[in-house]
């Protein structure tokens, strides 16, 4: 369990609603679920899901903290904004469930083998260094998450389309070793890093 | 046609429904002087097109008898049809109101004998039963219409129904020279009665009401059951014909949600527990009916009622609001697809018809009515500041006919407290 996990968990005892109106983004609306189901059933994938956002809502309000921030649910969201616009209460319910993910990860809880939560780690990593999305290396990052033979196969089995892309002038392959970045890389990470004291400050000021 | 004489003592009713007939019958019963405006050709309101109540599952037919006898016997009552407000001004004990009257073109002098609606040939959709059938343009708008006259729709002037239907008439009714007139009156105070209206149900684009012909609203339902409805009172799919003994009543269609109806329209409960019964009434046990629902709202003395239809065997419940019906291109059945809420299983349920509990909202918004007002959120009129123009019935908020009956009725109090202070301030 990770440090701020076991601090939280002190800090709330069992009232997991609160803890979620306070620390998730959007959480505050959690409140607001009536039950109705239409989120769910919206849901292109709602087949897929383990716990649809309509079961979500009631576990956090039932205090099933490790099933819902260990859930993988959250992480099928496509972000279709579909049960937004049908939401009888009008629900952030995107917002909620990449909330419950972010604050999932946080806390070091969030499943570790999960594509969305890779892929998305990647490309953040990837666009804040240099203040420019390296599409090579996170293509290829992407092909070799699941060892080096695999990222070999899949190479291959794309190599017409890189081919392809490499005479369309479209793939440089020298963005593999250095690649190129934006002007003020210092200035990038001063913005970034005043986002995230923005962002805590403005959780901090709603309790 | 002759202004009626009217005071700062006379209260005007506007809305002739079972809340307008209602506030008004109070008022003159108590004496006063009152004017009943009520714009289509017949009182009755929407109560004249219910098939039952709800919880004793009588006719409506009973309660209006009752009032229109109490509003023959009345000489305190005067009843304008076709007439509608189109301007209040003035302050509280002293308004100055226009009413707009359309003409009917059939006088005083009809008997109600038929012969016009025979004589022409030209049908128009049906408004009495929401469009479901057509009606003749020379028309009686239902059994119970009071005044209990025909009327010639404004679309047959000038064809040569109008004639034909002028020349069938053994009574010299038909007068094809009536012209829309305006009328100034003088009242004391308004009870405003404008009633309700469903909420449009194409607008719930999942409900694919606009797309799908087997899925209605619980009011096109409610004239399917009535024996004087477009069915004869046989509850069949519209696509096809075929008996519907598989329906399924989606509640809260439109209401309590911030994109449609942001209120609760209370009726609507009550209304489809009382529907799955006309199924019953219709099949015996070879009938079905599904609840879909969010929560049941069903309070006081209506939670009996609603036990009953839960012993029901053949009224199942699913605790769901549907999220989005499909068609079945060729049997015109439909899929309901949703997640319930007990346990969280994934359904797709097939039914042959689909009624909409329909949400209620203001037959006249708030923004439209011709004077000073206040409404809440959804339209509907919560008071006049400072002034004696009173909400009566569906127009303040949604109601069932018990509820609205008794809602007019202090309204009709409220009404006189007013005139009372008037007439004594210009004794004295």
């Amino acid at each position: 369990m990770s440090e701020l996990n076991t601090s939280t968990t002190e800090k709330y005892h069992n009232n997991f609603l609160r803890e979620v109106e306070e620390n998730v983004e959007e959480g505050e609306w959690v409140k607001m679920c009536m039950q109705c189901g239409v989120c769910s059933g919206s849901c292109p994938l709602g087949a897929h899901w383990a716990h649809p956002p309509q079961e979500l809502f009631m576990m956090i309000r039932a205090g099933k903290r490790e099933a819902v921030l260990s859930s993988d649910s959250m992480w099928m969201c496509t972000s279709c904004y579909n049960c937004v616009v049908r939401c009888p209460r009008k629900l952030p319910i995107t917002g909620i469930m990449h909330g419950l993910a972010s604050y999932a990860n946080k806390l070091g809880m969030a499943p570790k083998i999960q594509p969305t939560r890779d892929f998305s780690l990647q490309f953040w990593k990837n666009c804040t260094r240099t203040g420019r999305v390296n599409e090579l290396r996170l293509t290829l990052g992407l092909y070799f998450n699941d060892g080096l033979m695999a990222g070999i196969k899949k190479g291959w089995a794309m190599r017409n389309i890189g081919l392809g892309l490499l005479k369309a002038g479209r793939l440089n392959p020298f963005e593999l070793f250095k690649g190129h970045s934006c002007k003020d890389q210092q200035g990038i990470q001063a913005m970034l890093k005043k986002a995230a004291e923005i962002e805590a400050r403005r959780k901090h000021s709603t309790h | 046609m002759a202004t009626p004489i009217a005071t700062s003592q006379t209260i005007l009713v506007v809305g002739g429904g079972i809340s307008g007939m209602t506030a008004a019958l109070e008022a003159a019963e108590c004496g006063k002087q009152v004017i009943l405006v009520e714009k289509s050709p017949t009182l009755g309101g929407r109560t004249a097109l219910m098939y039952r109540y709800f919880p004793k599952l009588c006719h409506p037919i009973c309660g209006l008898e009752i009032n229109l006898r109490r509003l023959k016997g009345n000489r305190n009552v005067r009843v304008l049809t076709l007439a509608e407000v189109s301007k209040i001004s003035g302050t509280r004990g002293n308004y100055a109101v226009t009413l707009n009257v359309a003409p009917r073109y059939i006088n005083e002098n009809c008997t109600a004998c038929g012969e016009c609606a025979k004589a022409v040939t030209k049908e128009i959709p049906n408004p009495y039963n929401y469009g479901l059938n057509q009606m003749k343009v020379a028309y009686l708008p239902h059994k119970m219409a009071y005044p209990l006259r025909y009327v010639l729709d404004p679309s047959a002037i000038g064809t040569a129904d109008a004639d034909a239907a002028r020349a069938a008439c053994k009574y010299d009714a038909i007068d094809l020279n009536m012209q829309r007139e305006a009328v100034e009156l003088t009242v004391g105070a308004v009870i405003w009665a404008t009633g309700w209206k469903p909420y449009d149900a194409a607008k719930i684009q999942p409900y694919g009401y606009d797309r799908y012909p087997n899925v209605i609203t619980s009011l096109e339902f409610e004239r399917m059951a009535d024996l004087h409805g477009p069915t004869g009172g046989k509850l069949l799919r519209p696509s096809d014909g075929k008996e519907a003994k598989n329906i399924a009543f989606i509640q809260c269609a439109g209401s309590r949600d911030e994109n449609h109806l942001r209120h609760c329209s209370r009726i609507c409960c009550m209304a489809s527990l009382k529907q799955t019964q006309y199924v019953r009434e219709a099949y015996g046990a070879d009938g079905k009916s599904t609840i879909y629902y969010i929560d049941i709202r069903a309070i006081d003395r209506f939670e009996d009622f609603y036990l009953k239809v839960q012993n029901d065997p053949t009224v199942s419940f699913v605790k769901s609001k549907v999220a989005r019906i499909a068609q079945d291109g060729n049997s015109g059945d439909l899929t309901l697809h949703g997640v319930d809420t007990e346990g969280y299983h994934r359904y797709a349920n097939v039914h042959d018809l689909v009624v909409l509990a329909i949400g209620m909202e203001p037959a006249v918004k708030g923004v439209d009515i011709p004077a000073e007002i206040i409404a809440d959120s959804s339209g509907f009129l919560e008071s006049a500041p400072g002034g004696s123009i009173f909400g009566a019935g569906c127009a303040s908020g949604p109601l069932d006919v018990n509820r609205s009956v008794q809602h007019a009725t202090a309204a009709a109090l409220r009404a006189i407290q007013v005139v009372n202070k008037s007439a004594s301030t210009e004794a004295s």
